[in-house]
């Protein structure tokens, strides 16, 4: 695969070298290590993935913004190389089949493949992605500018059922079954339209959902955001068509949801209390309430306190919150307890006898504002340690896979660069690059990325 | 020694005090106890006899150390020496003393001062935490402490102040670096406190108190004004089992809302609580508070809230309300008759500055208040001699009125309260209609102790004589610019009240050296004005230096003819003044002790 398709797409591939560059970094990171050292099955995934014999990217080494050169000798290509990405995959899950009738006791390596899959399976939609977006800009629909979504729809027709599962579409629960074969994970409790007797709607996001960093996607490079205002401005990069003001506009409400039921939401982990199958069941209140509630709850605190070294969070914006505070005993008690809030240290001096209110000396307060100082300036070496790294085969001849470490602390371009983001090069494929960071890679359902768009409206 | 004696006054002669001449041997036989009722006898009659009896011999001197209880230093560094000759002494009281360095109050401690109970350091700077300790140590029985206008005090301070385990008084008025923190010290070292001013804390917030409270469960009296203290505090506060008096004056973050919040927990042992200058406060706060403090015998509501007819009638609540200050409030229609609707039982009533006080609703009120027995309404400048009549019709037994700037009140009017109001003691007429002929009523006020009758320029000789002659217990004369009189009615009342101990003569152009020679023979006078009396010279000062030795204040601004003559007597005969300042010469010139 030739080299970059532009001109900010090699200087993307230079930090990405820089990273690499940093093994130890990456060899701390739990994920790449997961990947690229723990598990052979998915060394032999991505061996074959995307053999140069079938690469359909040669042709469109050239591609450039907007890519308007589309045709159909490619399209074939690009066809006939899904296929064959499909049946690799299929192999593989034959082969989890046999290894998982050997080995059921490692359930870990099982884990490990499905991840796998579900890498390759990225890989198939990304394909199917930049297939489809290539039609967009030759199209030149006008009525895809003004209702945008509706112009998705249009487009995806031209290209396949499949293709109903390009991000940024409002996909009607209908369409449900196209997604079902790349939703690895989303077996049990997927129908989120379980509608209670209550009074509300009930939604159960899956775990790779909520944990997605990005939910708006570009139909057209696959770069994701987490606001669709932001994809709007993105979108004018792709051509003047986007950059008309109906294109730009806040999407009309939909007329559906403003008379829809409210919404609650369920945590998909089974014996959660706020799972819906709990006895007890307490249902969130919001999307952000439930990505909070997940990470908080039921995955591993990644964030380490850089003062204390022993506080960790899963929510970034807790070690922050966190990292406020840390190392500033402001408030000490006579039997040496310290508190970081006055109201705490009067509650305890109001309970023990005897006890009675420290006065801080003078030393230990310069150390605080020190401290602090230093403690502003360490999240963002800490986001480093999201773990999210790529993997391509834009290496060509050799076809050997790189991994690379991102630093998601760097531009933005490779902050996408997380879990469920799809980075895409401009048109064709040049380039493939998914981010298995966390398991099971599930195609993203209808229902999560409506209840998104209502969120976004909202 | 001589400043161990403040309040001295030297005697001409040795007069006889008894056991004093006497000698030593006679003296020894005397048990201490006698020896200390005969001294403190001697010395409230004349203060100036305890020094004399000290020095009348060694066992005397002896005697003399082993009986003063106080101890006033003019100036701090003197301290350590008053220390080793006073053992017993059980107050200091540094208020003379502008400047107490650390290094003083770590003399205290060398000089092993345990008897000391009571300490004043409110007037004092230069001290912190450092002399605080020392004193901490030195006297761990401490039980009185008035730190006030401590504006350099910190919590490091109060942390050492906490080490002070029997304190039961504590003063921390405008210390203001003082925090939470540091009154949680207090609050947690000091488990007996029973008097606590906050006055002024601005750092103190509702954590603190809500500490204080859980911690200080004897308080009686605890003075919160101008703190910055909120709703939060309130129940703390009302469950102290023994508090009675507690002032919240100025505390903008008082609001109807607290006040509301109170009406669960009642608090029975409030006796005297002054909300007065709460800007935020309503009639509704107002309202439910009078339900949570059934027991409260004074209540302050000055310049808080409009009176209204509803307001008044939640008074009926407290049965017991003896005092009832509504100064500087706007009253409403028919809000003053509430008063004497619902609290009949008051005794004291202050109305000064108010708005909306009428003829008709005074007089109904003091036609109510049969117990009335001082009355305040400086200021109501509507009130006519209607209000008047029936004031002094009513209540005969009033002992105190102020009505000072009731200008529309006549010399007719006036009259009637010198043949009314016999038990009358003090009375304040400035800026009225007075002449000759009330005054002459007054004389039959026998009792009357302080007259004030500042700028009636209608009196004169002939009306002062009358007091001079009826009055013998005056102790306070005020004759402010009243530009009628002369020296004949200040030697009248000089003659006929020989209790004087303060008279002012300010602009009364006409005095001359004579008013001043009369005036020495008033040996209490401790308060002299003469501002602006161009005619007194040095030789009238000269003679005041010599007969008034208690002297302490005294204004002679603007009396161009009083020159070093009158100085140089000054500084070798008045030991107490308080503040000696000298501007120019034949110029101005200020003998005048702010420190009152």
């Amino acid at each position: 695969m030739s080299s970059c398709s532009s001109p900010w797409k090699s200087t993307m591939d230079g930090n990405q070298n820089d990273i690499c560059g940093q093994s130890a970094n990456l060899t701390s990171n739990p994920l790449y290590y997961q990947f690229g050292l723990d598990n052979p099955l998915f060394g032999m995934g991505i061996q074959q993935p995307f053999p140069p014999s079938t690469s359909p990217f040669g042709a469109s080494s050239s591609t450039n913004i907007p890519h308007m050169d589309w045709k159909p000798a490619m399209m074939l290509d690009n066809l006939t190389f899904i296929e064959e990405k499909i049946r690799q995959v299929k192999d593989v899950i034959r082969s989890m089949v046999d290894n998982g009738g050997q080995l059921p006791g490692r359930t870990g390596d099982i884990v490990q493949q499905q991840q796998a899959v579900n890498a390759d399976l990225t890989c198939l939609i990304v394909q199917l992605i930049s297939t489809a977006g290539s039609l967009l800009p030759s199209l030149k629909n006008s009525s895809f500018l003004s209702h945008p979504p509706a112009g998705h729809m249009d487009m995806a027709n031209h290209v396949g059922s499949s293709s109903s599962m390009v991000p940024y579409t409002t996909i009607s629960e209908e369409n449900n079954e196209d997604t079902k074969d790349g939703d690895e994970g989303g077996d049990a409790g997927m129908d989120g339209e379980n509608l209670l007797p209550g009074s509300y709607e009930l939604l159960q996001l899956e775990k790779d959902e909520i944990l997605a960093p990005h939910t708006h996607f570009c139909s057209i490079c696959g770069k994701g955001f987490k606001r669709d205002a932001n994809l709007r401005m993105h979108m004018r990069g792709h051509g003047d068509e986007y950059k008309s003001p109906a294109a730009l506009a806040k999407p009309p409400r939909d007329a559906s949801t403003e008379h829809a039921m409210v919404k609650r939401y369920s945590c998909p982990f089974v014996g959660c209390k706020r799972n819906k199958l709990h006895k007890n069941f307490q249902p969130l209140k919001t999307i952000l309430c439930m990505k909070n509630h997940y990470k908080r709850s039921h995955c591993e605190k990644s964030y380490t306190c850089s003062q204390c070294h022993t506080k960790k969070f899963s929510v970034l914006a807790d070690l922050k919150t966190h990292e406020k505070h840390c190392g500033h005993v402001k408030w000490l008690c006579s039997c040496g307890t310290s508190f970081s809030r006055k109201d705490k240290l009067f509650a305890h001096v109001a309970l023990f006898q005897g006890h009675t209110p420290a006065l801080p000396s003078e030393e230990s307060k310069v150390s605080d504002q020190v401290g602090r100082v230093g403690s502003h300036q360490e999240p963002a070496k800490l986001t480093s340690s999201m773990g999210s790294f790529m993997w391509d085969n834009s290496s060509g001849d050799d076809t050997v896979l790189d991994i690379k470490g991102l630093d998601s602390c760097g531009d933005d371009f490779l902050s996408t660069a997380n879990f469920g983001s799809f980075n895409f090069s401009f048109g064709p494929l040049d380039e493939i690059k998914g981010n298995p960071s966390e398991g099971s890679f599930a195609m993203l359902p209808s229902e999560h990325f409506q209840s998104v768009r209502e969120k976004g409206e909202n | 020694m001589a400043m161990a004696t403040l309040l001295a006054h030297h005697q001409p002669k040795r007069r006889s005090i008894s056991p004093a001449p006497a000698p030593p041997r006679p003296l020894h036989s005397l048990a201490d106890e006698l020896l200390f009722l005969v001294l403190d006898r001697v010395a409230a009659a004349d203060p100036r006899a305890l020094k004399s009896f000290a020095l009348a011999s060694r066992a005397c001197h002896a005697a003399e150390s082993r009986h003063r209880r106080l101890l006033r230093p003019l100036r701090a560094g003197l301290l350590p020496a008053a220390l080793a000759r006073y053992p017993s002494a059980s107050r200091l009281d540094l208020s003379l003393c502008p400047r107490v360095p650390d290094a003083t109050l770590a003399a205290v401690s060398a000089s092993a001062a345990p008897s000391l109970r009571a300490i004043d350091l409110s007037r004092s700077r230069g001290f912190g935490a450092a002399g605080l300790a020392a004193l901490a140590a030195a006297c761990p029985d401490l039980a009185d402490l008035d730190l006030a206008n401590g504006v350099h005090l910190g919590d490091a301070a109060a942390a050492e102040v906490a080490r002070m385990r029997r304190l039961q008084r504590l003063s921390l008025s405008r210390c203001k670096a003082v925090t939470d923190m540091g009154l949680g010290c207090v609050a947690v070292g000091c488990p007996d406190l029973r008097d606590l001013s906050l006055k002024w804390c601005l750092g103190v917030t509702d954590l603190g108190i809500q500490l204080l409270a859980l911690k200080c469960k004897k308080l009686r009296t605890l003075n919160l004004s101008y703190t910055m203290i909120t709703k939060d505090c309130f129940p703390a506060i009302m469950k102290l089992p023994d508090l009675e008096v507690l002032e919240l004056m100025g505390c903008v973050g008082i609001d109807d809302d607290a006040l509301c919040s109170l009406e669960k927990d009642r608090n029975k042992s409030l006796q005297v609580l002054d909300i007065s200058n709460c800007q935020n406060v309503t009639e509704v706060g107002v309202s439910s508070l009078v339900k949570s403090t059934p027991n409260l015998l004074e209540l302050n509501l000055s310049h808080c809230c409009p009176v209204t007819p509803s307001l008044v009638s939640g008074f009926q609540r407290i049965a017991k309300l003896r005092t009832l200050k509504l100064e500087g409030c706007k009253f409403m229609a028919d809000g003053l008759k509430a008063i004497g609707r619902s609290c009949v039982s008051i005794m004291e009533l202050s109305l000064s500055r108010s708005s909306g006080v009428t003829d008709t609703e005074l007089s109904f009120v003091v036609s109510r208040l049969k117990n009335l027995l001082k009355l305040d309404i400086t200021c109501c400048r509507n009130i006519t001699d209607v209000s008047l009549a029936a004031i002094t019709s009513s209540c005969t037994s009033l002992i105190s009125l102020r009505m000072e700037s009731c200008g529309h009140v006549s010399s007719k009017g006036l009259q009637l309260i010198g043949k009314r109001c016999c038990h009358l003691e003090e009375l304040d007429l400035t800026d009225s209609d007075l002449d000759d002929e009330g005054l002459k009523a007054l004389t039959g006020c026998s009792k009357l102790s302080s007259l004030k009758v500042g700028i009636c320029l209608r009196i004169s000789d002939e009306g002062l004589t009358y007091i001079g002659n009826s009055c013998p217990e005056l102790r306070d004369i005020d004759l402010y610019r009243s530009g009628g009189i002369s020296d004949d009615g200040v030697t009248q009342i000089a003659q006929g009240c020989l209790m004087l101990e303060s008279i002012n003569l300010s602009y009364c152009t006409r005095i001359t050296d004579r008013s001043l020679m009369s005036l020495s023979k008033c040996a209490q006078l401790h308060t002299l004005e003469i501002r602006g009396c161009p005619r007194v010279s040095s030789s009238g000062i000269s003679e005041i230096a010599m007969g008034c030795r208690l002297l302490s204040k005294l204004d002679i601004k603007k009396c161009f003819e009083i020159n070093d003559a009158g100085m140089l007597y000054l500084s070798q005969f008045s030991h107490s003044l308080r503040q000696h300042m000298r501007l120019a010469e034949h110029d101005h010139c200020t003998f005048s002790g702010y420190y009152t």
